[in-house]
């Protein structure tokens, strides 16, 4: 009796789990992929196995998702480059800053994401001291940065920043750092010592970092959106304005599937490249 | 700089103190380890020992003095420049490399070739018999058996001196028993300077060529472990080594000491001066016991004192016996349990006593000039709880 109620037990812990995903994730997901297979306008809208929808939105809107891949893929890398120092110094050498560098990573998300993405309207407007000053140094041909693939990659990069920082972080606070004496008590320099101790223990952080930031930035199009001009869109941004404007459903319902298939074919690349000996810090024999 | 280096000298620390803000560690240090030795620095948790470890290896830098190692003076040298390798309390294998990585890395670092790399590698495995382990994870293995693979990690190096910070510290004591021997044949087997750390009085009994006792960051005595057992040179290195038996006495003349007791007794008193107070050590296992009933206790032997048994506790192999002199002087009598019979005639608790002993095996010595460590007060403390328990 009691064997059985033991055995049921992992069940009913993963029930409320189980239940959210299916009313929240597996129905809107098979009601979506339905719509995606329709033809016809809002209101007439019919179930007729329309996989034309997929090559349409494909052959239309290939330079869309091209870019949002290449935006997400540019942010990633450059939050990655300022996330790791930043990471390292909270972890290793804030002392008792350690804190308050911490509140300070997560304190932009006190104020919502778009607030803060309309602010960088403000600060990168072509009036704005910023502007003025990246021109004066030669980093703003015309004098614009708004309206800008430049500018959406840096707000992506902000908006993002802190789910790379954070995962990192919490990766390097684990390495011991005994072990960091003991590489140099066997002869390693300290750029040998982070290469070959410190960098592969972090490796998982900086996976999760990665796919935290990449995952998000490649269907984002508030970016766009506010940021970047007409030749900057996103496919976010046509999904968005299928939807919402043109009230095209079965198009913007395929067009997300194709970004999703994408998005999960680049993941499974990445993690097998990550997860390989190679990256984790395995000496080659 | 190396005009007087002696050839057998290995790791020479000359007057090395070690502070920490206002804190003194290592108080002006001074030792010299003889090459191929096994050199044990023994004493109660926060006597230096760990620290002056530390120095010899670069993990910090001395405030004051100077080590050299085999004549070079390291004091500017980082530890990646050091000839020397650690065994780390902890063992700090590096948990996202096998086995054979983990002993690789050292070599590996100094660019030795591939070949040589895995031959030398090989062997070490073999020598701390993990041969078959070679591309297991760190975290596969046992306490025992990560310990082998620290130790083989550090000597694959063939480093100039070794450095062992409590090794064995983490694991149990049947493993333990049986590592201190391995230790011992390897070290003999490769010929290298071993310092290790320790503060378990038995081990560094046990393995040591010579041992330094520590306290409050000051040598109390170097010596062989027989020298330092039997002759310890102050009060704290006989509480430490052993259980202390001692008697506040003073020096009544040349040979001659006075027991606070009553008795004077012949005994050496070189180094110390007429009327100087000392306490009078005499281990355990040297002293008689005998029941005093009524009136006896008058005859001429010079070399025994009365009191009464406060407690006896059977130990397995010894029976313990602590007995009460007065004026809060504690002896503890260790005799063999060899003969049942003659275990059931020990005095049990609250009879009257006389302790005795051959003159050869007492000894006097000074009150320590550091002050007492805590570790030894914690000790008596402990033994006093169980005492009352018994």
């Amino acid at each position: 009796m009691s064997t059985v109620r033991r055995r049921l037990v992992p069940y009913f812990l993963l029930g409320p789990g189980t239940i959210w995903l299916v009313v929240f994730f597996v129905v809107p997901l098979y009601y979506m992929f339905k719509l995606s297979l329709e033809t016809g306008l809002v209101g007439s809208l019919e179930f007729s196995w329309h996989w034309a929808n997929y090559s349409d939105a494909l052959s239309l809107y290939h330079s869309q998702l091209i870019r949002s891949f290449v935006y997400a893929g540019i942010a990633t890398l450059v939050s990655l480059l300022l996330a790791y120092p930043l990471a390292y110094a909270i972890a290793f050498k804030a002392g008792r800053w350690r804190n308050l560098m911490l509140f300070a990573v997560v304190a932009p998300f006190f104020t919502t994401y778009l607030i803060r993405t309309i602010a960088w309207e403000t600060i990168l407007g072509d009036q704005s001291p910023v502007t003025e000053f990246m021109n004066a140094i030669g980093l703003a041909p015309g004098g614009k940065v708004l309206a800008t693939g430049f500018a959406v990659i840096a707000g992506l990069t902000y908006n993002f920043l802190p789910f790379m920082i954070l995962p990192i972080y919490a990766s390097l606070e684990r390495v011991d750092v005994r072990l960091i004496e003991a590489a140099k008590d066997l002869y390693a320099s300290a750029t040998q010592s982070f290469l070959r101790v410190t960098l592969p223990l972090s490796a998982p952080g900086i996976v999760a970092g990665v796919l935290l930031t990449f995952i998000p930035a490649a269907g984002d199009y508030v970016n766009a959106q506010f940021l970047g001009g007409v030749g900057n869109r996103m496919i976010g941004n046509v999904i968005q304005s299928l939807y919402l404007s043109q009230s095209n459903y079965p198009s913007a319902a395929a067009l997300s599937f194709v970004l999703m298939a994408l998005i999960m074919i680049a993941v499974v690349i990445y993690i097998r490249f990550a997860g390989s000996e190679a990256l984790m810090g395995e000496e080659a024999q | 700089m190396a005009e007087t280096q002696d050839q057998t000298q290995s790791v020479v620390l000359d007057g090395v103190t070690k502070r920490f803000d206002s804190f003194v560690a290592v108080d002006d240090l001074s030792l010299e380890l003889s090459r191929g030795e096994f050199f044990t620095l023994l004493g109660p948790s926060g006597c230096g020992k760990t620290t002056t470890l530390r120095m010899i290896a670069g993990f910090e830098r001395p405030s004051a003095g100077e080590i050299r190692i085999e004549g070079d003076d390291v004091a500017a040298l980082p530890p990646h420049k050091r000839p020397t390798n650690t065994v780390f309390q902890s063992y700090a294998l590096f948990p996202h490399l096998s086995v054979e990585a983990n002993v690789a890395f050292g070599l590996k670092r100094k660019k030795v070739g591939k070949d040589e790399i895995a031959e030398r590698v090989a062997t070490e495995l073999k020598r701390v018999g993990l041969a078959a382990d070679a591309n297991r994870r760190p975290s596969q293995l046992s306490g025992g058996m990560q310990q082998r693979v620290a130790l083989a990690r550090a000597l694959v190096n063939l480093p100039k001196v070794l450095l062992l910070d409590e090794p064995l510290g983490a694991l149990d004591l049947k493993l333990r028993k049986g590592l201190q021997v391995e230790l011992k044949r390897i070290q003999r087997e490769v010929g290298i300077t071993f310092v290790y750390v320790t503060h378990d009085q038995e081990e560094a009994l046990t393995m040591s060529d010579r041992i330094a006792v520590m306290n409050h960051g000051r040598v109390e005595q170097v010596a062989v472990p027989e020298e330092v057992y039997d002759r310890p040179s102050t009060t704290f290195v006989a509480g430490f080594i052993g259980v202390s038996n001692l008697m506040p006495a003073s020096v009544a003349g040349t040979g001659q000491v006075r027991l606070d007791q009553g008795q004077t007794i012949a005994t050496s008193t070189a180094g110390f001066a007429e009327g100087q107070r000392c306490h009078a050590v005499v281990r355990p296992e040297k002293l008689r016991v005998e029941l005093l009933d009524g009136a006896g206790g008058t005859d001429a032997d010079q070399t025994r004192v009365e009191g009464i048994v406060e407690s006896s506790l059977y130990l397995g192999t010894a029976t313990q016996i602590a007995v009460d002199l007065g004026g809060g002087v504690r002896m503890t009598v260790l005799i063999p349990n060899a003969d049942e019979a003659e275990r059931q005639r020990l005095p049990g608790g609250g009879a009257r006593v006389a302790l005795s002993w051959e003159p050869e095996h007492m000894h006097i010595v000074s009150e320590s000039p550091n002050g007492e460590g805590a570790q030894e007060k914690q000790d008596l403390e402990t033994t006093r709880e169980v005492d009352a328990n018994a």
